[in-house]
């Protein structure tokens, strides 16, 4: 068994990004764990998005960007190792690692989990219908064209409404295939406009309050029964592509029994990005659904200066505060809070989601306290800025409240 | 396309078996065993493409099954074999245990008599528990609970390779497999002579272990069939792995008439699963799963254990019983046809399977009569998928994991692709590796998976390797 200072879990542009603020910062033995054989995690399929301009001062396509992050590490004196898959998280900062060789327990003082998120699975939406051949998410389909140059169907349904959902249809038209429709099952598309629009000017039938109800088909999917209104029609596709709907990597702790926010299903975590179990720490999007590269590369940056100033004393012994929140207010990231750390970097904000879409004010108080308010029209998915009083880490209770109108 | 699907027209079998459900497989073990020259006939582009596919894995007693029952001793042969057995075949076998819950009194009155009947039925290791005894076994119970039965024989196993080990024994005795072969049908005179999409085939006998299409099998034999399948579908829902921290016991409701009722399962995957229902139906392939219905095993599972709350789902999936008009299975021996069909095994042919099969080769009695010479049983060991034993990618030099969820080899998939008999289908190579079954359903490895299997799958995952491209 071989003793690092810090353990990084994946090496997407959190990891990275926080392997080399630790180390800038003087952490010693640094060690990431990246169980693909390149680093950049989701951006690396993602062919045709940009990425870098704040992080490197220039855009980067997909994998060019995972390349760029290659490069920057090789700068840094960081043990990385590729083709090691973490398969469990142990109480005392043990991880149980599975690599090409066999298996092997790793330890740190401290371990950082960056492992990202992933879309919600038809399985986890519980679809009715059969459960043929055709049925992915863009994630997935992302992987056939990027790393295979193959494509799971040609004239798909496509489910949902948000930005993975146009990079959905972008990847089929420009790879021979052709949405036959995209459905969003609630009133509004999630995407704002003018980028809502990009479906129907490409010429693909976008329809809202619409959802899949059936899904056919013995081998491949021959077609999807869909419901707008009252009405339900048949459609004839041979795929269904479940997109966006994302979800924290978050199954290393709930399968090694550490706290999970239910509201987020990422780790719980405190304003340093520290977890329940203070040995750990969490950044990027495994904190919470979803936010793009450069969020999670500057995040992971901001923690790992935390993480860094933290590795100096004992793992923290407060106990956190919860912070707690009203319905429909879907998550609130920093989830705990505790007192007696003033760590440089970390979570300088809140950061918020609703369930639904909702009109109404927001506020937040401490210790009884309103200390901000903002009445708006929220939107599902769209992030929430919320900046973190200084007051707050000490308080009892911090609470976010929500009054609707109508 | 692997050595046994050639069929050479003048070939002449003991043995032919219509169906490779689990209880065609070891059938066909059975008669292997004995020495009898077998050919195993099924219409699916791989073995388990009927019932056999979706169930809950359950090693059953028979503790409650109708007592002097043909399915009671055929479920205590076919178990008794199982556990002589699955140690030489590296099959797994999880010591859950059951507790049969009572959530009201009026439930709870009723264990007493679950318990007389399962010891008449011969179970001994029963014992009554009230409400605390039973949340020691089982701390994760709700608070509510009245008073349990523990039945310390009940077993979890792995129900795929479990029939996939016993038609790998019957492959290395000789037996021919033929997948996507589907009998239309059949004259008998003297001999048999059943008509496929892939030729005529000959052999002695014939047995019908074609599950959701018995009687339909038995019709086309050109008998008058005796029993009407009617279908009874079971919807599932599996629980991630996390789960499994919150359970490692069977638990099971106070049975009514019609079925066991929902069952939540630790699998020997080291998932939950929650389910089945029971829902008649005419369709004898389509099962579908159903939004709220799905939704209400979710808040079921919730409810009687309350830490499955907020656990997310894994996979969904339905099963269809060969149920019939009676609950007694439908063994028919027509002796002066050499037939036999082994119908109606609605809801716990996994345990009985190789009770079954025992039976029918008693029916036979080729082996009484001296007709075949039996043999050894050549050695097949299976490759462990349970979280109960050490797996692949705990092994020294595994290489590169693919699916990652469930933690499975790129040399592991290799490997069952060119095994004996190879995946024919996507479902097939996820019952034999777990590749895609875990909680991201192919979200990271479903393109690897497209890249590796290319060629092997009756439907691709990939469309463009449907063009030959
Ligand atoms: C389908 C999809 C499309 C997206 N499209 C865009 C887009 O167009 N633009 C945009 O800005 N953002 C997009 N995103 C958001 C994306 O999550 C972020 O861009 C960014 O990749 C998040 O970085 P991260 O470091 O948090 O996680 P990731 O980039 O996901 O990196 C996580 C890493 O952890 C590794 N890992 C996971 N578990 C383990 C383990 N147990 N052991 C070892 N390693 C492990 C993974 O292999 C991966 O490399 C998309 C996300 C998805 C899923
Ligand atoms: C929801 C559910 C839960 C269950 N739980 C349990 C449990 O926990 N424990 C337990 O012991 N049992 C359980 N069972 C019962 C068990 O699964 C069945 O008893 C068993 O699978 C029946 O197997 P079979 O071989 O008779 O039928 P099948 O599996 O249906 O096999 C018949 C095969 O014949 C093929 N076939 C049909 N017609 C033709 C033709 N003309 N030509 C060629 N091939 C043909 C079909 O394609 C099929 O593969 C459960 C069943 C269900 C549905």
């Amino acid at each position: 068994m071989s003793q690092s200072d810090v353990i990084i879990v994946g090496g997407g542009p959190s990891g990275v990004a926080a392997a080399i603020a630790m180390r800038k910062a003087g952490v010693g033995k640094i060690t990431l764990l990246e169980r693909e054989r390149y680093l950049g995690g989701a951006t690396r399929h993602c062919s045709h998005s940009p990425f870098g301009m704040l992080e490197f001062g220039r855009v980067y396509l997909g994998a060019a960007y995972g390349r760029r992050l290659e490069q920057e590490i090789a700068k840094h004196d960081i043990d990385l190792r590729y083709g090691h898959s973490v398969a469990r998280l142990g109480e005392d900062g043990e991880l149980l690692v599975s690599n090409p060789d066999g298996l092997q327990t790793l330890s740190a003082k401290r371990v950082l989990v960056t492992t990202g998120v992933r879309e919600t699975t038809r399985a986890a939406r519980l679809v009715s219908g059969d459960r043929p051949i055709g049925v992915v998410t863009t994630g997935t389909l992302q992987s056939y064209v990027a790393f295979h140059n193959m494509m799971p169907f040609r004239r798909p349904v496509i489910v949902g409404s948000e930005l993975v959902t146009l990079s959905a249809v972008w990847t089929c038209l420009s790879h021979g295939a052709r949405p036959v429709a995209v459905l969003e099952p609630s009133s509004h598309s999630i995407a704002p406009a003018p980028l809502s629009w990009f479906p129907s000017l490409m010429g693909v039938p976008f329809h809202h309050d619409a959802q899949v109800v059936d899904i056919l088909g013995c081998g491949r999917v021959e077609a999807v029964r869909i419901k707008r209104g009252d009405i339900v029609e048949t459609i004839e596709c041979d795929g269904v592509l479940f997109s966006g709907g994302f979800t924290p990597e978050a199954s290393l702790f709930l399968t090694s029994g550490l706290a999970v926010d239910w509201g987020s299903a990422g780790p719980a975590v405190d304003q340093d990005g520290r977890c329940e179990n203070p040995r750990y720490f969490a950044a990027g999007n495994v904190l919470r659904a979803v936010e793009t590269g450069g969020w999670a590369f500057r995040e992971g940056r901001a923690i790992g200066t935390a993480l860094a100033a933290d590795l100096l004393g004992n793992p923290a012994k407060a106990a956190p505060t919860k912070v707690t929140y009203d319905d429909p207010i879907k998550l609130v990231v920093p989830n705990l809070l505790r007192s007696g750390s003033a760590l440089p970097g970390g979570l300088k904000d809140f950061q918020l989601r609703f369930q639904r879409r909702t009109k109404g004010t927001l506020s937040l108080s401490i210790d009884g306290r309103e200390v901000w308010r903002r009445n708006a029209t929220w939107r599902p998915e769209s992030r929430i800025i919320v900046p973190r009083p200084n007051n707050s880490t000490g308080a009892q209770r911090v609470h976010f409240s929500f009054r609707e109108e109508e | 396309m692997n050595a046994q699907s050639q069929l050479s027209g003048s070939e002449r079998f003991d043995v032919a078996i219509i169906g490779a459900g689990v209880v065609g497989c070891a059938v066909a073990r059975r008669f292997a065993l004995a020495g009898a020259k077998v050919i195993l006939i099924e219409k699916g582009s791989d073995i388990l493409s009927g019932a056999s596919k979706a169930n809950s894995a359950i090693l059953h007693t028979g503790f409650d099954a109708p007592k002097g029952s043909l399915e009671l001793a055929l479920v205590q042969a076919g178990r008794q074999e199982y556990l002589d057995i699955h140690q030489a075949m590296n099959l797994p076998l999880v010591e859950t245990s059951a507790l049969v819950c009572a959530w009201t009194p009026d439930d709870a009155l009723k264990l007493e008599g679950i318990a007389e009947q399962g010891r008449q039925n011969g179970v001994d290791r029963l014992r009554l528990l009230t409400s605390a005894e039973a949340r020691t076994v089982e701390p994760g119970l709700a608070g509510n609970l009245v008073a349990a039965l523990h039945v310390l024989d009940e077993h979890v196993i792995d129900p795929w390779s479990a029939p996939l080990a016993y038609v790998n024994q019957a492959i290395a005795l000789g037996a021919t497999v033929l997948r996507q072969c589907e009998v239309r049908a059949g004259a008998f005179d003297g001999e048999w002579r059943l008509e496929t999409n892939q030729g005529d085939i000959r052999s002695k006998w014939v047995v019908n272990a074609a599950g959701l299409f018995g009687d339909h099998v038995d019709a086309r034999l050109g008998f008058q069939s005796e029993f009407q399948i009617k279908p009874r579908k079971g919807q599932f829902v599996v629980l991630d792995k996390a789960a499994s921290r919150q359970l490692k016991t069977i638990i099971l409701p106070v049975p009514n008439e019609i079925t066991k009722g929902v069952v939540i399962c630790p699998t020997a995957f080291g998932n939950i699963l929650v389910g089945p229902t029971a829902e008649e139906q005419d369709d004898r392939i389509r099962a579908t799963v159903e939004h709220d219905t799905l939704e209400a095993l979710v808040t079921h599972g919730s409810k009687l254990v309350p830490g499955l709350a907020h656990i997310p789902v894994t996979a969904v999936y339905a099963g269809l019983r060969p149920a019939t008009e009676k609950k007694e299975y439908r063994v028919i021996h027509r002796a002066e046809h050499n037939a036999i069909t082994l119908g109606g095994i609605r809801s716990t042919g996994l345990s009985s399977a190789l009770g079954l099969a025992q039976h029918a080769l008693k029916l036979h009695g080729g082996a009484d009569r001296g007709e075949f010479v039996s043999k050894a049983a050549p050695k097949v060991s299976m490759p462990n998928l349970t979280e109960s034993r050490p797996r692949d990618w705990q092994a020294e030099n595994h290489g590169d994991i693919v699916c990652h969820c469930e933690l499975v080899t790129r040399r592991e998939i290799e490997a069952t692709l060119s095994s004996p008999l190879p995946p024919g289908d996507f479902g097939g190579l996820r019952r034999r590796t777990r590749a895609g079954m875990g909680r991201c359903q192919g979200f990271y490895c479903n393109a690897k998976l497209a890249e590796i299997s290319k060629g092997c799958l009756a439907t691709p995952l990939a469309v463009d390797q449907e063009d030959g491209k």
